[in-house]
C-alpha cells in the first residue's frame, strides 16, 4: 500500500502574534462550526481517491487547533479515521496553544486518538511573550504541560524562538533551560524571520533592536550545544529530538525519496497537498470554502505538476534541511540518474567552500554551510 | 503646389531656453496653420520618439511644413525646423540654424533669460538669422512680461517691446505671432537658375526609403534622377525622390528649389555617407565652394558597453548597427574587459547623447547593458615620442613611459541668481574650474564664465549644479581645446584584483576623494559572501582608500514546511537569478549594478 500522511489546516487563533505570517484569524463559535462541518465534507469527498493509500501520519496544525471545541476536533480525526485507511501506529499531533486547552480537554482529545502534541510557548521570559502579542505567560505553559501529561501524552513537542526583539543569549539560554528541565521529546528552535505584512514587519521601530546576525548565530549553535548536552539529537535545521521522537509527519516534506513516505494531502483552508507530481492548494477564501467543502475539485488553486526537475531540486533542497543530508543512493534509485552526473558542479563548489560534506555515501550541510544554507541550496536551483 | 513663390516660403527655428515652451509654440504652430485638425493633434507632434516625449526634450532634429493664410490674403509655405535642445548637440543646432532664414526667441514669461537662452540666441544670431522674440506662458501668476522684454532688450540687445505674449499651452497670442513670421522673418534669397547648393542638416534611415536626407536648397534645383554629389564625403547618388514634410510624414513633389525645405532620397545606404552639415551638389554641374561650416563630427565622451548577458553580444553588435544608421554621431569599436567580457567602446557626444543611446538600446532593443564609467579622449605623449589618443583607461601605458597627458577643456557658461552664485563657484572650484569672469545680467543674476576639464563635467556636474542652486542654474559649454594636467589611473581592485572596467583617468588631487566613494558605493553594492572582501582604490600600485564588506553570516530559512515549499523555492530561485546576473571577479561575485552604480558618486553637499 503506498503511504500518504495528512495535514489539517484549521485556521483559527484567538488572537493574532504579531510576527505570524499564518494563514489565521479569530472568530466566533458559529464560524468555527460551519468550517469544521466544511471539513468533514472535503474529508469524506476526497477520501475516495485514496483507497490505495495508508495513513502513516495525521497532522492538525493552524492558526491555533486548540482554540476550536474539544469535541469537533475528536470527530474531525473520527472522519479521518472512518474515510481512510489509517495506520494503526500513525502519528497523530495536535498543535496547541497554551491558555487554549483544559486538562479536561485534553483527556478528550487524547480518547479521540491524538497521541502527540505540539505546545507553542516561544519564550519562557514574560516580557519577550507580550511582546510578540502571545495571549499565554509561562506559568500557562506549564499548567497545559502538566495536564498534557498527566492526560497520558508521551510525545510532546515544544515550540520555541529565538533572535526575539530584545533577546539577550541570556534570555535565550535561560528559555532553552527551563524547556530542558520538563524534558520534552521534541523540540522546535526556530530563529525569528520578520515576515513583510506583519505588523512587527510593519512597526518595527517600535519593538527593542533584533539580535545582530552574530548574536543570532550564537543563539542557534548554543541551541545545538545544549540540547545536545540533553540528549536531544538535531535532525532538521530548526529540530530537535530524543532518540526516536524525531516528528514522522514533518519528515514528509523534507524526504522526498522514493524510500520515503513523501505524499501529503492538506485538508482546509489554504493546505497545501503534493501526490506524486502533483501539487496545489486549497483556495485561502473562507467564504469559497464554506461553499465547497463537497466539490474539493473547485477549491484546487496553484495545481501544477512538478517536472523531473522540479522532483530533483526538492530531493535536495528539502532534503538537505537535514542534518543527516540526502543519499546519493535514493535519489539515484528515485530519479535513475546520478546525483553527481547533475550537481557535480555546486557539490564541488560548496564542499570546497566547507559549506557541504559526506560521509557513508550522504550528502549533507556542514555547520558552516547550515548558517548560510540559502545561498547553498539556491545554487541548486536551474533557471 | 509646384510652382511656389519664393518669396512666401518662411524658414525658421525657435530657439529657446529647455522648458520654456518650444515644442508647445511648435504644436500650436502647425495646428493653427490647418494643416492638422486639433483630433489629429497628438501632443507634442514634433517629439515623436517616446524618449523625448519623456523626456521633454527634442533628441533629433525635425522639421515639418504647413501652410498659413496671411491677414493679406496670401497663402505663405512656414518650414519649421527644430532643433535639439542641448549643448551635446551644438553642432547639430548650428547646421539646423544655418537651413533657416529667422528664429523666434521664445522666452519664459516668469523666468526671463536662460544660460541656453543666450547661447541659442547668439548661435542664432552668428547664422545672421532675423530674431524675433515672443514672451511665454503669460498665465503663469509669476509672469513678468514687461520686466522680461526689457531683460531681452537690455541683455541681447534685440527689440522685444512688440513682442507677442503668449500663452502656448492654451493658444493665447497664436495668431500674432503667425503674422509675426510673415512680417519678421525674410523670405529666402537664392536662385534656382544657380549650380545646386543644398545643406544637409540631419539624415535618418528608412527600411524602405534608404537614407533620407533633410535639407536646404540654398541655390539651384534639384529633382528625381539629379546626380548629387555629397562634397564633403564624396558620395555620389541618383535621386529616387524629393519632398517636404508633412507632420510626421514624407509628402513627395515634383522638384525642390532655392529657399525651399525637403527631403532628398537616392541610392545612399549609409548615413555616414550624408554627413550634417555637408553640402549637397549636382554632380554634373557643381557649385564652385560647399556651403561654410562643415565639420567632422567628433565623440567626446567614451565608456565601454556590454551586455549583461554576454550571450547576447551579436544582439548589441546588431542593435548599434541599426542605431549607427540613424545617428552618424555614434562611434562604436568591439574591446575586451576581463571583468566583463566582450563588448564595444562607444562614442557619444556627451553624456545625455550616451544616456539616450543606452536606453534606446535597452528599451528598443530589449538589452540589459553595463556600462563603464564614462570618460573622455586623452592626449598621452609618450617619452619616445608617440601621441596616442586615449578612450579606454586599460590602454594605458606604463607611467615610464609617459612623458606627459592632456585633457579636454571647456569654456561653460553659467547662468545663475545671485544668491547661489557662491556655492556655485565652489563647485567650479572642485571641479577643477579656472575663473574668468561674472556678468551681471540683471540686478539679481549672474553669467559665471569658467574653463573646466570635460572630465569633472560629464559625471555628475549637472546634477550637481541643479542641486546647489535649487534648479535654478543653467549651463552651457563648448569645447576649448587641449590642456596639460598630472592625471593618474585610479585602479579599483575587489579582494586583490583589479577590476579593469572600474578604472578610469582622474586627476591627481580628486583621486583620493574619488577612490573613497568608489569604495564606499561598491561597499553597498558587493554582497556579502563567506568571506571578508577588501575593496581597494590604488594609483599606481599604492592603495589610496579601503572599504570592507563584511563576511556573510546567516542566510538560512528556519522554517519550511508542506504549504511552504512553493515560496521558498521561488526565494531561492530569485536568489540564483540575481547571482546570475553577477560577474565573477576571482571568487567575488559582482552585480552589474555596480559597475553603474559608480557612475554617479554624488558630490552635492
Amino acid at each position: 500500500m503506498k503511504r500518504l500522511g495528512i495535514y489539517v489546516h484549521i485556521p483559527f487563533c484567538v488572537r493574532k502574534c504579531v510576527y505570524c505570517d499564518f494563514l489565521s484569524f479569530p472568530a466566533d463559535e458559529p464560524a468555527k462550526r460551519a468550517y469544521m462541518a466544511a471539513l468533514q465534507e472535503e474529508i469524506k469527498a476526497v477520501a475516495g481517491d485514496y483507497g490505495a493509500y495508508e495513513v502513516q501520519t495525521i497532522f492538525f496544525g493552524g492558526g491555533t487547533p486548540s482554540s476550536v471545541a474539544t469535541e469537533l476536533l475528536g470527530d474531525c480525526l473520527l472522519t479521518i479515521q472512518r474515510h481512510f485507511h489509517v495506520a494503526d501506529d500513525a502519528e497523530c499531533t495536535l498543535e496547541l496553544n497554551p491558555g487554549t486547552a483544559s486538562l479536561e480537554g485534553l483527556q478528550v482529545l487524547k480518547k479521540a486518538g491524538f497521541n502527540r502534541l505540539s505546545i507553542g510557548l516561544q519564550s519562557a521570559d514574560n516580557k519577550e511573550l507580550k511582546l510578540l502579542g502571545r495571549i499565554h505567560t509561562y506559568e500557562d505553559f506549564l499548567s497545559t504541560y502538566a495536564w498534557a501529561r498527566r492526560a497520558g501524552f508521551s510525545n510532546i513537542n515544544v515550540d520555541l524562538m529565538s533572535a526575539l526583539p530584545g533577546q539577550s543569549l541570556e534570555t535565550w539560554q535561560k528559555t532553552l533551560q527551563s524547556v530542558v528541565e520538563l524534558a520534552p521529546e521534541h523540540i522546535s528552535a526556530y530563529s525569528l524571520i520578520v515576515e513583510e505584512g506583519t505588523p512587527l514587519f510593519d512597526h518595527i521601530s517600535q519593538y527593542p533592536p533584533l539580535p545582530d546576525e552574530d548574536t543570532d548565530r550564537l543563539m542557534y549553535h548554543e541551541t545545538k550545544r545544549l540540547l545536545a548536552e540533553n540528549g536531544y539529537l538535531h535532525y532538521e535545521i530548526s529540530n530537535y529530538a530524543q532518540k526516536g521522537f524525531e516528528s514522522r509527519h514533518n519528515q514528509i516534506y523534507w524526504q522526498r525519496g522514493c524510500e520515503h513516505i513523501r505524499d501529503y494531502l492538506g485538508l482546509g483552508l489554504g493546505a497545501s497537498s503534493t501526490v506524486g507530481n502533483y501539487r496545489y492548494r486549497n483556495t485561502d477564501d473562507i467564504s469559497g470554502y464554506l461553499k465547497n467543502g463537497k466539490t474539493p475539485d473547485k477549491l484546487r488553486r496553484e495545481e501544477e505538476h512538478l517536472s523531473k526537475q522540479e522532483l530533483m531540486e526538492e530531493f535536495l533542497i528539502l532534503g538537505l534541511r537535514r542534518m543527516e543530508g540526502i543519499s546519493s543512493a535514493e535519489f539515484e534509485h528515485t530519479f535513475g540518474v546520478s546525483l553527481y552526473d547533475i550537481y557535480e558542479e555546486p557539490l564541488c563548489k560548496w564542499q570546497a567552500a566547507g559549506c557541504m560534506d559526506k560521509r557513508d555515501g550522504f550528502w549533507f550541510l556542514t555547520e558552516k554551510g547550515i548558517d548560510v544554507s540559502n545561498m547553498v541550496l539556491a545554487d541548486f536551483m536551474k533557471i | 503646389m509646384s510652382n511656389i513663390d519664393q518669396s512666401r516660403i518662411r524658414n525658421f527655428c525657435i530657439v529657446a531656453h529647455i522648458d520654456h515652451g518650444k515644442s508647445t509654440l511648435a504644436d500650436r504652430i502647425i495646428e493653427q496653420t490647418g494643416l492638422l485638425t486639433s483630433r489629429e493633434m497628438q501632443e507634442q507632434v514634433l517629439d515623436n520618439m517616446d524618449l523625448e516625449r519623456e523626456r521633454g526634450i527634442t533628441i533629433k532634429a525635425q522639421t515639418v511644413r504647413t501652410v498659413y493664410q496671411a491677414k493679406d490674403g496670401n497663402e505663405y509655405i512656414f518650414n519649421l525646423i527644430d532643433t535639439p535642445g542641448h549643448v551635446d548637440f551644438n553642432y547639430e543646432v548650428s547646421r539646423a540654424l544655418a537651413a533657416c532664414d529667422g528664429a523666434i526667441l521664445v522666452v519664459d514669461a516668469a523666468q526671463g533669460i536662460e544660460a541656453q537662452t543666450l547661447a541659442n540666441v547668439y548661435l542664432a544670431l552668428d547664422h545672421d538669422l532675423d530674431v524675433f522674440p515672443v514672451i511665454n506662458k503669460i498665465d503663469l501668476p509669476s509672469a513678468r512680461p514687461d520686466w522680461v522684454k526689457n531683460e531681452i532688450e537690455d541683455v541681447i540687445g534685440i527689440e522685444a517691446q512688440d513682442a507677442p505674449l503668449i500663452s502656448a499651452k492654451n493658444g493665447v497670442g497664436i495668431d500674432e505671432v503667425l503674422e509675426a513670421i510673415v512680417h519678421k522673418i525674410p523670405a529666402p534669397g537664392g536662385s534656382r537658375d544657380n549650380p545646386l547648393q543644398a545643406l544637409v542638416f540631419d539624415s535618418l534611415y528608412d527600411s524602405y526609403k534608404g537614407v533620407i536626407v533633410f535639407c536646404r536648397v540654398k541655390e539651384g534645383v534639384v529633382a528625381k534622377g539629379t546626380k548629387i554629389k555629397m562634397m564633403a564625403t564624396g558620395a555620389v547618388a541618383d535621386v529616387v525622390e524629393v519632398g517636404y514634410f508633412g507632420a510626421g510624414q514624407f509628402i513627395p513633389c515634383e522638384e525642390l528649389s532655392a529657399g525651399m525645405v525637403g527631403y532628398i532620397t537616392a541610392s545612399i545606404k549609409n548615413v555616414k555617407d550624408t554627413a550634417v552639415g555637408d553640402t549637397i551638389t549636382n554632380a554634373e554641374n557643381p557649385c564652385k565652394t560647399p556651403l561654410p561650416g562643415y565639420k567632422k563630427v567628433l565623440s567626446m565622451v567614451y565608456c565601454g558597453v556590454y551586455p549583461a548577458d554576454s550571450a547576447k553580444y551579436p544582439d548589441l553588435r546588431d542593435a548599434l548597427e541599426k542605431l549607427q544608421l540613424n545617428d552618424a554621431s555614434l562611434f562604436y569599436e568591439p574591446e575586451t574587459s576581463i571583468a566583463l567580457g566582450f563588448g564595444f567602446r562607444c562614442g557619444f557626444l556627451g553624456l545625455l547623447h550616451l544616456e539616450i543611446i543606452q536606453e534606446r538600446l535597452e528599451r528598443e532593443y530589449n538589452l540589459d547593458l553595463v556600462t563603464t564609467a564614462p570618460g573622455v579622449i586623452y592626449k598621452v605623449y609618450k617619452t619616445n615620442g608617440e601621441m596616442i589618443e586615449l578612450t579606454n583607461p586599460s590602454n594605458l601605458p606604463d607611467p615610464s613611459e609617459i612623458d606627459y597627458m592632456e585633457e579636454p577643456i571647456v569654456s561653460a557658461e553659467i547662468m545663475v541668481t545671485t544668491e547661489f552664485i557662491g556655492s556655485i563657484m565652489e563647485l567650479c572650484q572642485e571641479r577643477r574650474g579656472r575663473y574668468l569672469g561674472m556678468d551681471y545680467v540683471e540686478g539679481t543674476r549672474a553669467l559665471l564664465k569658467y574653463e573646466l576639464p570635460l572630465n569633472e563635467i560629464i559625471y555628475d556636474f549637472f546634477d550637481a549644479l541643479k542641486s546647489r542652486s535649487r534648479g535654478y542654474a543653467s549651463f552651457d559649454y563648448d569645447i576649448k581645446g587641449y590642456e596639460q594636467a598630472p592625471l593618474v589611473k585610479l585602479d579599483i581592485l575587489i579582494n586583490k584584483e583589479e577590476v579593469d572596467a572600474l578604472s578610469f583617468i582622474v586627476h591627481k588631487e580628486s583621486a583620493y576623494e574619488r577612490g573613497r566613494k568608489m569604495c564606499e558605493k561598491l561597499k553597498d553594492e558587493i554582497p556579502r559572501h563567506l568571506f571578508e572582501i577588501p575593496i581597494q582604490a590604488a594609483v599606481g600600485g599604492k592603495v589610496i582608500a579601503r572599504e570592507t564588506v563584511k563576511a556573510m553570516r546567516k542566510d538560512v530559512l528556519a522554517k519550511c514546511y508542506g504549504g511552504d515549499i512553493t515560496r521558498k523555492k521561488k526565494l531561492l530561485e530569485k536568489q540564483k537569478e540575481g547571482k546570475k546576473r553577477m560577474r565573477q571577479i576571482g571568487n567575488v561575485e559582482i552585480p552589474q549594478k555596480a559597475f553603474m552604480s559608480v557612475l554617479k558618486l554624488d558630490s552635492g553637499k
